[in-house]
């Protein structure tokens, strides 16, 4: 049994802190990355959307000061979109078992 | 209950800051945001350490729901106005419990704290100070919660409305995507529950959809409407947003939340479980 109260309730956990040593790498499928405007800046404060193949929503988080986004899922196809004052925008991600480290840019529309 | 008695919109809460007779409240479970940050005159409610027993797996009763609000300072007079982060999950959930403890003056904030951040409204790190009262909560009104054994006689029946992802509905996770998936019990869903995902009754910035397209979405998705409904997630509190998507938006009579809903059901010994995307046979 693993720090039940990491999973006790849905709200999102602190973004900028580091993966949680009891997270099996070997086994969870962790997407993280750094929300930045056009001008390769951290965007603080970005509502993240992870969605599935479908489209689906699945999960949000808000970045972190530094812009800083994690979402624990499972391999395959997914799609994270992003909203903030500084714009929004979305990428797609092939995802592995691990670590896979994502880059998302938002931009005014 | 309709729209214009449940909800309020960004425009008419910053309108209104200083109305008296109106708390504003904020609840979440990572109350952080609050202290980082909230709307003027806002107070804050904790969903886990106020709203959660200490002891017993259970929410606060009426006695200590009563105490809460009186040592945050509203009275059975004052309309409260809910909202928070998580596109008003927590928010939606302690609107069920105002309404469960006979609170008829609650309305949510439509798009909670997305939208208002989003729309770049004012927040201040000020934390109101508010006199005590005595308030007098009410027996709880069991006819908006439903316990195991009603979900269980309800399979085949009744409308189940499983509102996680499907990922979750069909067992491959166990737990929204944010979080470590160490969870231990089964995954699934109970069978004969149509699954819509919460998310399909809000827009991008959080505000609920329109009547029009809430009715659709839960009629294409099957929900028989001369039917009672029962909404379940995984602890509770999506499943009341969805709860206040069908009772207090869409005005359906007879919808109940399934607080325990899949930690507790998935964790039952012996009782019928479906896997995969499709609602199973009863």
């Amino acid at each position: 049994m693993t720090s039940p109260n990491v999973a006790a309730g849905c709200a999102a956990p602190d973004q900028s802190a580091p993966v949680p040593a009891h997270v099996d790498l070997n086994r969870e499928t962790v997407l993280t990355g750094i929300v930045q405007n056009a001008d390769g800046e951290p965007v603080g404060g970005a509502y993240v959307r992870l969605l599935d193949s479908t489209g689906e929503f699945t999960a949000e988080v808000v970045s972190s000061p530094e812009g800083v986004f994690r979402f624990f899922a499972a391999p395959g196809s997914w799609t994270l979109r992003a909203l903030s004052r500084s714009g929004n925008g979305e990428v797609v991600v092939d995802a592995t078992v691990g670590v896979n480290e994502v880059g998302l840019s938002v931009s005014p529309a | 209950m309709s729209r214009d008695t449940a909800l309020v919109s960004a425009d008419w809460a910053e309108q209104n800051l200083d109305t008296p007779g109106l708390v504003f409240v904020e609840v979440d479970e990572d109350t952080t945001a609050y202290d980082g940050g909230h709307i003027p005159g806002a107070i804050k409610i904790d969903w886990k350490k106020d709203l959660q027993d200490p002891v017993r797996r259970d929410f606060v009763n009426q006695e200590q729901f009563g105490a809460l609000l009186s040592e945050r300072g509203i009275s059975n007079d004052d309309t409260v106005i809910l909202y928070g982060g998580n596109n008003n999950w927590f928010a939606a959930y302690a609107y069920w419990y105002f309404k469960l403890y006979g609170h008829d003056q609650v309305k949510l904030l439509d798009g909670g704290r997305k939208k208002w951040e989003l729309d770049a409204r004012p927040y201040t790190k000020d934390v109101p100070v508010r006199e005590k009262t005595s308030y007098s909560a009410q027996a709880p009104d069991l006819s908006i919660r439903a316990f195991r054994d009603e979900v269980v006689e309800a399979i085949g029946v009744k409308n189940l409305v499983d509102v996680r992802s499907p990922d979750e509905f069909a067992g491959r996770l166990l737990a929204p995507a944010h979080l470590p998936q160490e969870q231990s019990q089964r995954g699934g869903h109970i069978p004969t529950a149509i699954s819509v995902p919460w998310s399909k009754a809000a827009n991008e910035d959080g505000t609920f959809k329109s009547d029009d397209e809430l009715a659709k979405i839960y009629g294409d998705a099957g929900l028989d409407g001369s039917k009672d409904t029962i909404a379940y997630c995984r602890i509770g509190e999506r499943s009341s947003h969805t709860w206040f998507v069908l009772k207090e938006l869409l005005g359906q009579q007879n919808v109940k939340n399934y607080d325990g809903s899949w930690t507790e059901y998935g964790s039952l010994i012996g009782v019928p479980i479906a896997l995969g995307d499709e609602p199973g046979k009863a």
